[in-house]
């Protein structure tokens, strides 16, 4: 029996876009400098997912087609695994990065509890993404969860004596320990090795947010010895929707999802094969780029820092030194005194500049980011924060824009600051 | 130009935006966020504060294919509306929240923030016209007057909540809806377009107080402070939470004892936050036909001090030129006006004593009625009763000026008011056309009246 693929339907021809086999998708117009909330799809990737979506077949069902699709599902499976040093059993396809690390937290919490009540403790770093601090303190809220937010130093690396004392003082009362691999917003990546070298003797399992640092830095889940481990798709060059937990087979692990038993269980819902596809390719095509990338990617970011510095001498870069290595390659933050960053980002966005505050907007309005605060940065400075992160489409063409406009945004901002009244303290 | 549209996911300014476009601005949507803990204002009859609201607004702005922001105004907020609202409340005054962030948020914050950022006016979904015209000056030169003009709609009216911000503010304002004569003329316009808010119902609560209730919100921010009603002769007829939940002119909520002597019903007629006590009278008491403004601002083209009345210390009601009483900038980075304060031939003519006729306003959806007005330097017991005018204003001024620096007296002249509160803000018209504006210190009866 063969799989028929049906005939193109014209009138969902704007589904194969163009360049679809050629090119990456189109990057949005002008300096486009915020790689870090989503990057263009690479042409591989976009041609598998169109190429899988054109096809019909629910990978859990037993006929040919769903054969066809689980065919893909695991093909993917194995390509995530191979690119990241896992095993193909590792692999549990979720919904994106959040589901990932809701799995994680909540999963390996409430399986640890259940073996043992007394294990409450949840250790997560100051600098974690929502993602991992909201199950977290929902599990506070809910379940009984004793959170310790693991203290990090001005550039935002995690304190690890204080890790130590904690789990020296703590270790039978702890559940998990969470810390992410780079930050999304500072771009400052954790030892993770020493995390995992200090919680190995007491046996605690630790889980790391990779959802920043595949495709920029060279991340490897069995060399790295953590027992889990967040992906997600759109990072690097995959889909939006679609992420992965890695997690090793002898972790307790209870579902967040229940239903049709997907996922070894843990994970149920209707495999999304199009984006799996594309999923997997997008990562093998992110780790085979990955020197060249990160080498140019740091060329393009040091010359960003230099020129930005040059163009408003009294921005503040925020996060490692880029010379130390414990920096993602496309991350470049500041904050500007006496600027607020809503208005950084409206007069940037009118001059075709597309950067980020780099933190959680709460119903649009940006918060001070809890990552700045956590580094010891006052809040009226943390008010100020940009932003800039690069990726595969990032050229000297972006920067060359952003500082041709940034003089006269910070200099307005800076205005609108001391009209608003409040960024007054950070002036310089 | 640049214009910033302010759109708080209504319908009114979503209407006011496309406008804004489609007579060829450069239009951005600003939504402002006036509250922390948005969650809490989901629901009721509010319109503009909640979470949906916002997501509203960037539907609108998305339709008409303008850049939105969400500004987080919500500090300015608490410090001057809902401070001033308390502390109003507190101090025995009736205030206008509506009025207070008109001239705190609207037209200074969000004003001043947009002017910085390279905006050359605010668009607002206000019902109310600004009317420009030429006038030949003295020397021969010719300069434009901007004025503020009632919307032909009246039900939506809002030039009354509009006055404070002054002329030299609403310079850099624009009102798309100005002409229109209907709410369902600017919903066919929303319909039109299709912004889905078209339908939309409107909104009539204070967008900070949950539910409506503002007694109960003026008692979780305040406490219970428990005192007595009493009447005209002190006798005590009752007991209250906290004078603060009081208006003058406030018949329900009073709970008294035992009904009056003669049967009457009984009325709010004085609150003394002093002593706690909340006094209560018919409802003759509540008729007034004098009143004194503190805080006064006078718009383009009315003579803006009157010459030394008869009564009363002389050296107290000297006249200010106009440019001493506009508001100066509050720091030296504030955005200049886009427009110079003018200097124009009045043709608002005074008598010899400063008075002139006009007509006056002291509630949103108040009647005007006929007075003589007339502008004082000070309210210094301008009426010659022995109690200085400033001694009763318990009015706090967050720039440290003194709020009787410009003040204005009126003598209605037709059908009394009644409840008339210290607090509210009092408009005074030329027909469609405003004069002028104060904030309500104190309202009586003229002995000639009693």
């Amino acid at each position: 029996m063969t799989v028929t693929t049906p005939p193109p339907d014209p009138a969902r021809a704007p589904l194969t876009v163009s360049g679809a086999h050629g090119e990456p998708s189109r990057e949005p117009d002008g300096a486009y400098l915020d790689h870090a909330a989503t990057t263009p799809m690479s042409a591989a990737a976009l041609a598998a997912f169109v190429a899988e979506a054109q096809r019909t077949g629910n990978p859990s069902s037993l006929h040919s087609a769903g054969r066809t699709a689980r065919r893909a599902v695991e093909e993917a499976r194995e390509t995530l695994a191979r690119s990241l040093g896992a095993r193909p059993s590792e692999v549990i396809f979720t919904s994106g990065g959040t589901e990932a690390d809701n799995l994680a937290i909540k999963g390996i919490f409430w399986g640890r509890r259940a073996k043992d009540p007394c294990r409450s403790r949840i250790l997560v770093s100051a600098v974690e993404h929502h993602a991992v601090l909201d199950p977290a303190f929902w599990l506070a809220g809910h379940a009984g969860a004793d959170i310790v937010l693991l203290p990090v130093d001005g550039d935002g690396r995690i304190d690890l004596d204080a890790l130590r004392a904690e789990l020296a003082a703590h270790a039978g009362e702890t559940a998990l320990i969470s810390v992410m691999w780079a930050n999304n917003e500072v771009g400052t990546v954790q030892p993770i090795r020493d995390i995992v070298r200090a919680a190995r003797p007491y046996g605690i399992p630790v889980h790391t947010d990779a959802v920043q640092a595949v495709g920029q830095a060279e991340v490897d889940f069995t060399e790295s010895g953590v027992d889990a481990m967040t992906v997600s798709g759109h990072k690097f060059g995959g889909p939006v929707g679609v992420g992965a937990l890695l997690a090793k087979r002898d972790l307790a692990l209870d579902a967040v999802l229940h239903g049709g038993g997907q996922e070894r269980g843990v994970r149920s819902g209707t495999l999304d094969a199009a984006s799996i596809a594309a999923f997997g390719v997008a990562a093998r095509h992110a780790v085979e780029c990955l020197p060249d990338r990160a080498a140019r990617l740091s060329a393009l970011r040091d010359d960003l820092i230099a020129r930005v510095r040059a163009a408003a001498p009294d921005a503040v870069l925020r996060g490692a030194d880029p010379a130390s290595g414990d920096r993602l390659p496309g991350n470049a933050h500041f904050t500007f005194p006496g600027a607020e960053g809503d208005s950084l980002l409206y007069l940037l966005d009118s001059a075709g500049v597309q950067a980020s505050t780099g933190s959680a907007c709460q119903a649009g309005v940006p918060q001070p980011s809890h990552v700045l605060l956590a580094m010891g940065v006052p809040e009226t400075e943390a008010r100020g924060a940009l932003r800039f992160t690069l990726g595969a489409t990032s050229a000297d063409s972006d920067v060359d824009r952003l500082v041709a406009a940034l003089p006269q945004v910070v200099a307005r901002a800076q205005a609108a600051g001391l009209v608003s009244g409040r960024a007054i303290g950070g002036m310089a | 130009m640049r214009v910033l549209a302010a759109m708080s996911g209504g319908v009114d300014s979503a209407v006011a935006a496309a406008l804004a476009v489609e007579a060829g601005h450069d239009v951005v949507g600003v939504h402002m966020a006036l509250s922390r803990n948005r969650d809490q204002f989901r629901t009721g009859s509010r319109g503009c504060c909640s979470i949906e609201d916002a997501g509203d607004a960037r539907r609108a702005a998305d339709v008409l294919g303008i850049p939105y922001y969400v500004w987080d105004l919500s500090e300015r907020f608490e410090d001057t509306v809902v401070a001033d609202f308390l502390s109003e409340y507190e101090a025995g005054r009736t205030p206008n929240p509506c009025v207070r962030c008109n001239e705190h948020i609207k037209f200074e914050a969000l004003l001043d923030k947009a002017t910085a950022l390279g905006f050359d006016a605010v668009a607002t979904g206000h019902y109310a016209r600004i009317e420009t015209r030429e006038v030949t000056l003295p020397d021969g030169g010719r300069r434009t007057v901007r004025e503020l003009h009632r919307s032909p709609n009246d039900a939506k009216d809002q030039s009354y909540v509009l006055a404070v911000a002054g002329p030299e503010r609403l310079a850099r304002a624009m009102f798309p809806l100005g002409g229109f004569a209907s709410k369902d003329e600017v919903r066919a316009e929303a319909a039109k377009r299709g912004l889905s808010v078209s339908a939309k119902p409107d909104s009539y609560d204070i967008c900070f107080v949950a539910d409506g209730d503002t007694r109960g919100f003026l008692q979780s921010r305040l406490g219970s402070r428990p005192g007595s009603v009493v009447d005209v002769d002190g006798e005590v007829v009752g007991e209250h939470d906290g004078a603060y939940a009081f208006t003058v002119g406030q018949r329900r909520g009073l709970a008294l004892g035992r009904p009056a002597a003669d049967g009457k019903a009984r009325y709010v007629v004085d609150v003394q936050p002093a002593t706690n006590t909340v006094v209560v009278g018919p409802a003759e008491l509540l008729s007034v036909d004098r009143i004194a403004g503190e805080k006064a601002l006078w718009f383009d083209g009315v003579l803006p001090a009157a010459p030394a009345p008869q009564v009363g210390p002389p050296s107290l009601v000297e006249p200010l030129p106009l440019a001493e009483r506009v508001e100066t900038p509050a720091s030296p980075a504030a955005p200049r006006p886009l427009v110079e304060p003018v200097e124009t031939p009045a043709d608002v003519v005074p008598d010899p004593d400063g008075w002139f006729d006009a007509e006056v306003q002291v509630r949103a959806h108040g009647v005007p009625v006929p007075a003589r007005v007339r502008s004082v330097a000070h309210l210094d017991d301008a009426y010659g009763d022995g109690v200085p005018e400033d001694a009763r204003s318990a009015s706090s001024d967050a720039d440290g000026v003194n709020p009787s620096a410009s003040a204005m007296e009126i003598e209605l002249t037709g059908t009394p008011l009644r409840g008339v509160a210290a607090g509210q803000s009092l408009v005074v018209y030329r027909g469609t056309r405003v004069l002028g504006q104060a904030t309500v210190s104190r309202a009586w009866r003229s002995a000639a009246s009693q």
